[in-house]
C-alpha cells in the first residue's frame, strides 16, 4: 500500500473490544494480569500502552523501521540514543545540528565521559576526518538548521559503519513521507514529531525508530529503564496528526517552493536558503535525497539591519512570532535574536547566523495570502 | 471585573480580522487560511499558538456588582457552560467564516442541531415542505415528532419545486432539503430553491452535509439556515459527534436561546478536537474530491457494476446542476452491483481490504456499508423501494487515503 494509505491504516486496527475505526485513548496505568507471574500484553503503562503501542506501529511502518519508540520528547528520544553509550566513547555530531542537541551532547553527556566532536555534515571527508577508534555513533540532521545544508546520508552511514560506528538521523525537518534515512542506511532515525508528524503544535512528541530489531530492543530497554514515554492522550493526537502527514507535507513544501521563488525576485531580499532552490548549494543533492519536496522550511536575508529585520518579523500578521516549526500555522523568527540568540557574534559569523537572517516555517494558508503578509512586513 | 477583561479581550477577533474571511478590507482569504485561522484570537492566553480547552463548568464574576454591569450591559463573556464555553466559541466563529454566515450555533450532534432549530422555530399550526430524500432520521423527526405538536410536514420528490410550490400554502414556514442527498447524491438548484422561498415569504434551510462549504456555500445563494453534522467532514477524523446551523445573527437568536435551555450543546474536549479537524479541512477535502471522482469514475467503467450515483459523472441526473455550482462532489459514492442480490452485493463489501464496514462518512478512513443491510433492514421491500434502496446497493465513503490503493482493493473484491 502506499504511504497515505498506510499512515492512516497501519497501526490503526478496528478496535477488538468494541469496533471502534478510531484507537481508543487507554489512560490506564496499569493491567490485570492473568496469573501471578503471568504476564498478558501490557503491564505497567510506561513498559507499555495500547495507544502508544499503536502509534509506534504506525511509526515503525511508515519510516520502514524494526520497531519505533515513542517519547514524551524529542529530546527525551535522542537522549535514549545518546544512553546507548558509556565512558570512553566519542560521538561525531553535525555543526549545524539542534541547540538541544548541542546542550545536552556538550552539556550533559560529557558527565558520563563522553566525548563528542562536531564536523560539517554536508562534507562527508570533515566527518571522515573526525572519526576515532572508539566513535560509537554519529549523529546528523537530514535538512539543517538554519542553512538547510543536506547531508550525503548513505556516504555517511558506509562511513560510520566502516569505523563501528552507529549512524544517527534526527530527521526532523524532513519527515517520512519525503525521506526515510533508514533507506539510505542510516541505523536509528530521530523525530521532534512535535512538529510535521503531531503538525498541529500541540503535542510534545519524539520517535526513536530503528532498521535493526536487536537495536530497537535495546532502546526500548533504555526507554523502559529511564521512563520518558509517552502519554495516552498525546499518542492518540500525534496518530490523528499522522494520518493527514503526507497531505499537509505536500501542500506545505508547494507552498514553500513558491514562497522560496517568490522571495529571489525580492528586490529588498539578498539571499534565500531552499534546498529546492537551484541556487542553494546541496541542491543536487537535495534532489537525490528529497525528490521533489524539500521541506517547508526557510532562511532569507533582507536588505535591512538587525533592527529592520526586527521589525519585519514582529509586523506579520498571519505569521506566528515563534519558535518551533512545522505545523499547520506558519511561524517567523530571527535567530539572531532568538534560537541563535545565545551564540556570540565570533559563532554567529561562523555558523552564518546574519543580523539580517529571518527562518520562516510555511504552514498550510494559502501561500498568496502568506506573500501578500511577508510583502506588507517587508515593505511596512 | 478584570477576568471578564481578559476574557473579553481573548475573545474578540482578530487584528487581521479573519473572523470576517479576510486579512484587509479589501482581501477575501484563501479558504486554507480561513481553516486554519478564523475564529481564533490572535493572541490566546499565555500567548500559546493554540486553543487551551476550557473545561470549567461555570464562571467566576469579581463582585455582585460585576453580574448586574454583565446583565444590564449585555457584555460578551461567559456565564454558566450550558449557554456556551469559549472552545465552543471559537469553533462557531471558525465555522460561521467558512460558510460566509454571520453566525454559526454548535450542538452536541447533527440532530440535536436540526431539532434545536425547529423546536425553535415551529409552532403548533405551522407546516414543513421537505424533499424526501432527506436524511432518513430528519424526516422521522418531522413525521413522529414534530406531528404530536401539532406542526404538518409534507414530503415531496425531490426536485420536484412544482410538487414542493403546490404543498406550499399560508401556514407554511419551512422549507428543506439536502444537497447533495443520501445515498442517490441528488444536488438541489439552488437558485430555484431560494426563490421558490422568498416568492412564498417562507424560509429555507439546507442539510449541506455533504457538500460541505469547500464545495459549495447555500448561505451566499440567499439559503436561510444551512444544516451540517460537523462529525463528518469538518470534524474529519470519524473521533467526535457534532451538528452546527448557519444563519443570521437576527434569525439565529431564539435558536441560540432554545439551545441555552434544551442543553444540547458540545464539550470543550470535542470542541478542540473540532477545532483541530478544522486545520486540515481545505486539504482534506480537496482529496475526498479527488478520491471520489476517481473512484466513481473506475466503478462507472467496470462490468460488474451496474449503475453509479456520483454527481461527477456525466450520467448523473445532477450533473450539469453540480457542475454549475459546486468546486467538488466529495467522497461518498452509491452504485449497484450487476445481477447481484443482497448476498452477493454483501460478500463484495466483505471482500474489500481498506474500507471499514460501518456507517458514518467524512473521516480519513473509507467507509462501506450496504444501505439495505445497514439502515432497512426491519423494512419492507416496498417501503425498500419506496425510498430507492436497492438490495444490491453499496455506499462508499472514500477517506483520503491513495486513490490508487481503493481502487485497487475495490477492483479485487469485484473479481473476487
Amino acid at each position: 500500500m502506499k504511504f497515505r494509505t498506510r499512515s492512516i491504516h497501519v497501526g490503526n486496527e478496528p478496535d477488538p473490544a468494541t469496533g471502534a475505526v478510531v484507537t481508543p485513548i487507554h489512560l490506564a496505568t496499569t493491567f490485570i494480569q492473568p496469573g501471578a507471574g503471568v504476564w498478558g500484553q501490557f503491564d505497567y503503562s510506561r513498559s507499555g500502552s495500547p495507544t502508544r503501542a499503536a502509534v509506534e506501529r504506525t511509526l515503525a511502518d511508515l519510516e520502514g523501521a524494526a520497531g519505533a519508540l515513542a517519547f514524551s520528547s524529542g529530546m527525551a528520544a535522542t537522549h535514549c540514543a545518546t544512553m546507548l553509550h558509556k565512558s570512553g566513547d566519542h560521538i561525531v555530531a553535525g555543526c549545524d545540528i539542534y541547540g538541544g542537541t548541542f546542550r545536552l551532547l556538550h552539556k550533559i553527556c560529557n558527565r558520563s565521559g563522553i566525548e563528542v566532536t562536531l564536523a560539517p555534515a554536508d562534507d562527508a571527508s570533515q566527518i571522515q576526518n573526525a572519526m576515532r577508534p572508539n566513535t560509537k555513533m554519529v549523529w546528523i540532521e537530514s535538512i539543517g538548521n538554519p542553512l538547510m545544508t543536506i547531508p550525503d546520508i548513505r556516504l555517511i552511514a558506509d562511513i560510520a559503519h566502516r569505523e563501528g560506528a552507529l549512524l544517527g538521523v534526527d530527521s526532523t525537518f524532513a519527515p517520512p513521507s519525503i525521506l526515510r534515512p533508514l533507506e539510505f542506511g542510516a541505523d536509528i532515525v530521530m523525530h521532534s514529531a512535535t512538529k510535521y508528524l503531531g503538525g498541529h503544535s500541540d503535542c510534545l512528541s519524539g520517535v526513536l525508530a530503528s532498521r535493526d530489531l536487536a537495536l530497537h530492543k535495546e532502546l526500548y530497554y533504555i526507554q523502559n529503564a529511564t521512563g520518558g514515554v509517552l502519554g495516552a492522550l498525546e499518542s492518540f493526537l500525534l496518530q490523528r496528526g499522522i494520518k493527514t502527514l503526507e497531505l499537509r507535507m505536500r501542500e506545505q513544501c508547494r507552498s514553500a517552493m513558491t514562497i522560496a521563488h517568490w522571495l529571489e525576485s525580492h528586490p529588498r531580499v539578498t539571499r534565500v536558503l531552499y534546498p529546492g532552490l537551484a541556487s542553494h548549494s546541496n541542491h543536487l543533492r537535495a534532489r537525490q535525497y528529497l525528490g521533489d519536496q524539500f521541506g517547508a522550511m526557510i532562511s532569507f536575508e533582507i536588505d535591512g539591519d538587525f533592527e529592520k529585520t526586527k521589525q519585519v518579523c514582529q509586523s506579520t500578521k498571519l505569521f506566528g512570532l515563534a519558535v518551533s516549526l512545522g505545523a499547520v500555522e506558519s511561524l517567523i523568527e530571527q535567530p539572531a535574536s532568538m534560537s541563535h540568540a545565545s551564540y556570540d557574534a565570533q559563532a554567529k559569523a561562523k555558523f552564518g547566523i546574519t543580523d539580517s537572517l529571518i527562518r520562516i516555517s510555511v504552514g498550510l494558508e494559502d501561500p498568496q495570502d502568506l506573500m501578500d503578509d511577508l510583502q506588507q512586513a517587508i515593505l511596512g | 471585573m478584570e477576568n471578564a477583561t481578559i476574557v473579553n479581550k481573548h475573545s474578540n477577533a482578530t487584528p487581521s480580522n479573519l473572523n470576517a474571511g479576510s486579512l484587509s478590507p479589501a482581501h477575501r482569504a484563501g479558504i486554507s487560511t480561513t481553516s486554519v485561522h478564523a475564529g481564533e484570537a490572535r493572541r490566546k492566553p499565555n500567548d500559546a499558538i493554540t486553543d487551551s480547552i476550557c473545561c470549567s463548568s461555570t464562571f467566576t464574576f469579581e463582585s455582585t456588582q460585576s453580574i448586574i454591569d454583565y446583565i444590564e450591559q449585555k457584555q460578551d463573556r461567559e456565564e454558566y457552560g450550558r449557554y456556551g464555553n469559549p472552545n465552543e466559541k471559537v469553533v462557531e466563529r471558525k465555522l460561521a467564516a467558512l460558510d460566509s454566515a454571520d453566525e454559526a450555533i454548535i450542538y452536541s450532534s447533527g440532530m440535536a442541531a436540526i431539532v434545536g432549530l425547529l423546536l425553535a422555530k415551529m409552532s403548533s399550526g405551522d407546516e414543513i415542505v421537505i424533499f424526501d430524500q432527506c436524511y432518513h432520521r430528519s424526516r422521522e423527526f418531522c413525521s413522529k415528532h414534530l406531528s404530536r405538536f401539532g406542526i404538518i410536514t409534507h414530503q415531496v420528490r425531490t426536485g420536484d419545486f412544482e410538487a414542493m410550490s403546490a404543498a406550499i400554502n399560508s401556514r407554511t414556514k419551512l422549507l428543506i432539503s439536502e444537497s447533495p442527498t443520501n445515498p442517490h447524491l441528488s444536488v438541489i438548484d439552488l437558485e430555484q430553491f431560494v426563490a421558490l422561498g422568498k416568492t412564498h415569504h417562507v424560509e429555507t434551510l439546507i442539510d449541506a452535509t455533504l457538500a460541505t462549504p469547500y464545495n459549495i456555500r447555500p448561505i451566499e445563494y440567499g439559503v436561510d439556515y444551512v444544516w451540517h453534522s460537523a462529525t463528518k467532514y469538518m470534524g474529519g477524523h470519524n473521533d467526535l459527534l457534532a451538528g452546527v446551523i448557519c444563519g443570521s445573527k437576527e434569525k439565529l437568536q431564539e435558536v441560540r436561546k432554545l439551545r441555552g435551555i434544551l442543553g444540547g450543546i458540545n464539550s470543550p474536549h470535542n470542541m478542540y478536537l473540532l477545532e483541530r479537524g478544522l486545520k486540515t479541512f481545505a486539504l482534506r477535502m480537496e482529496r475526498h474530491n479527488e478520491n471520489g471522482q476517481r473512484v466513481a469514475e473506475f466503478l462507472d467503467a467496470h462490468p460488474r457494476i451496474e449503475k453509479v450515483y456520483y454527481p461527477g459523472l456525466p450520467s448523473h441526473p445532477s450533473y450539469e446542476i453540480a457542475k454549475r455550482t459546486m468546486k467538488g462532489f466529495g467522497g461518498l459514492i452509491t452504485f449497484l452491483v450487476r445481477d447481484a442480490d443482497w448476498k452477493q452485493t454483501a460478500a463484495v463489501i466483505d471482500a474489500c481490504s481498506i474500507p471499514k464496514i460501518a456507517p458514518s462518512l467524512g473521516g480519513v478512513e473509507s467507509l462501506i456499508e450496504q444501505p439495505y443491510v445497514m439502515s432497512y433492514f426491519d423494512y419492507s421491500p416496498e417501503e425498500r423501494k419506496r425510498f430507492g434502496i436497492a438490495d444490491n446497493m453499496i455506499r462508499m465513503a472514500c477517506g483520503i487515503e491513495d486513490p490508487v490503493d481503493l481502487i485497487a482493493d475495490l477492483q479485487q473484491a469485484l473479481d473476487a
